[in-house]
């Protein structure tokens, strides 16, 4: 029993082992052929549409709820001590710097990290990346490298776009449904939240973004076993880069803030 | 004497510690048709994977034009690739892109031809596997064997030496079988290219090959002209000519 026991803990660490050095291994060549000509701009700014443009009304749509609820909230709080004007600082700290990010990082995982995996996982198993190889294109330089760069550039654009809507969210759900004094609620939104605190969630972006399309691509481009294959990486695609999105930000908020 | 354009020495590989290759030893000469028959889940696609280096062997070497290109980095590698074309088994075309796309893919990589010329090479190609006006078709429209053919398109797209195909005819029909194994004859005979295909059919074998090689447990048990591999007194060659059950 006791041997059975060290021998799945064993397998499993092996495995763990296994798989970051894999997904090290692909970094540094993502990175490699990054900077290798040629630079694939058709298929980076496709990638940024996947990436960016399709996942806008999904990100405006969790913004503008995130802003709200947090309004909502927060405010049942802040009136027990009138501290009602409080509300648009904490709507706004809490978008730029947490939820803005996070929450975005979640959408695009499920939107664009969940296709890549997809996409590249029915290209491993059905040959399709073996012929890219045989035809003397690097798979990596034109299929993961403009992932990852969409990745990067996107996410943080996403970031500003859902931490903007959701502090409007919040301005309507403190002004137009209970009543702040809109002047009152600006002036302390202006003066409390700092430049930093915008630019610490954009640089969350970055990360979060590099971290999802990172880990997508490497489960997609690994996947094997046929359509079961693809459906099991796909949803480690997704798992995993939740998990990594919500443990890097615990991180990064105890390193930057 | 004919050049050995591939030459294989001891290629040894392994899964999980169970070894598919054992020691495969075989040339292949320069503009014949070499067939690898073997029985399924022998290793004989593992086997063509090694070949054009999409597989890195654990042992051994694989030596094209007398360069190991098992010891190639990547970029060496592809330079290497650009002398073999590949069909594969299900024909790999990009499902996203419409066939004038799949087939002048390789030609736009590599080349700096304006789309025009691009254009015509793709009609041309695809002529000389039977098809016209499908270059707006997607991959999804087409039949098995039509996706064979535009996949032969693709691979001899940059003219390459070397064409290599992966069980070229399993799961066609009878006749689509024969219009594959006309079109690789024609095609080899047509550019004295060197072609390698690895079937576990036997008609296609004895169609399309001058030389045959057998692959049985990781290693190859004879191999040599079509009627001398026909007349082999091999027990394990003959079990598989006759379908009864090997050794």
């Amino acid at each position: 029993m006791v041997s059975r026991i060290l021998f799945r803990l064993g397998e499993i660490c092996t495995h763990f082992v296994k798989e970051m050095g894999e997904i090290a291994m692909l970094l540094l060549n993502t990175i490699s052929w990054m900077f290798t000509p040629p630079l694939r701009i058709r298929n980076i700014f496709r990638q940024m549409e996947s990436v960016g443009i399709k996942s806008a009304l999904v990100i405006i749509l969790t913004g503008i709820f995130a802003g709200m609820v947090v309004a909502l909230g927060s405010y049942t709080g802040f009136k027990r001590f009138g501290g009602e004007s409080l509300l648009g600082m904490t709507v706004a700290l809490a978008m730029a710097r947490e939820l803005g990010p996070v929450m975005t990082a979640l959408m695009v995982t499920a939107r664009a990290g969940s296709a890549m995996a997809a996409e590249l996982g029915t290209m491993r198993v059905t040959e399709q990346i073996d012929a890219l190889a045989t035809m003397a294109v690097n798979p990596i330089q034109y299929l993961i490298v403009p992932r990852v760069l969409a990745g990067i550039f996107m996410v943080p654009i996403l970031t500003i776009v859902c931490a903007s809507i959701g502090i409007l969210g919040g301005y309507f759900v403190s002004v137009g449904l209970l009543g702040l004094n809109p002047g009152i609620y600006m002036a302390n939104t202006v003066e409390y939240v700092e430049f930093l605190d915008i630019a610490k969630g954009v640089s969350k972006g970055f990360f979060f973004g590099f971290i999802i399309s990172l880990i997508s691509c490497y489960k997609g481009f690994y996947a094997r076993g046929g359509a079961e294959g693809v459906g099991k990486a796909t949803t480690e695609a997704v798992v995993f880069s939740s998990v990594a999105v919500l443990i890097g930000n615990y991180i990064l908020t105890s390193f930057l803030f | 004497m004919t050049k050995q354009i591939i030459r294989v020495v001891d290629l040894h590989k392994s899964f999980n510690n169970l070894e598919v290759l054992c020691g495969i030893n075989l040339s292949i000469e320069k503009g014949k048709t070499t067939v690898i028959l073997g029985g399924s889940g022998v290793g004989k696609t593992v086997f063509i994977k090694h070949l054009i280096g999409l597989m890195k062997p654990d042992r051994g070497s694989i030596y094209v034009d007398d360069v190991d290109i098992t010891r190639l980095r990547e970029k060496k590698l592809a330079e290497i690739r650009k002398k073999f074309g590949m069909l594969f088994q299900e024909s790999a075309l990009f499902d996203s892109l419409t066939v004038g796309e799949n087939v002048g893919f390789p030609i736009k990589e590599h080349t700096k031809l304006s789309t025009e010329a691009i254009d015509k090479i793709v009609r041309e190609k695809l002529e000389q596997v039977g098809l016209q006006g499908i270059e707006d078709k997607y991959p999804s429209e087409l039949s098995g064997g039509m996706k064979r053919r535009v996949g032969l398109a693709r691979a001899m797209a940059l003219n390459p030496e070397i064409l290599l195909f992966d069980e070229p005819t399993t799961g066609l029909d009878p006749i689509r079988k024969n219009i594959i194994n006309d079109l690789i004859i024609n095609t080899q005979r047509r550019g004295g290219l060197t072609c390698v295909a690895i079937t576990h059919d036997i008609t296609t074998t004895f169609q399309i090959a001058h030389r045959v090689a057998m692959v049985h447990e990781g290693i190859i048990v004879e191999e040599g002209l079509t009627e001398e591999f026909k007349n082999s007194s091999n027990p394990i060659v003959q079990a598989f000519l006759a379908g009864k059950p090997g050794e």
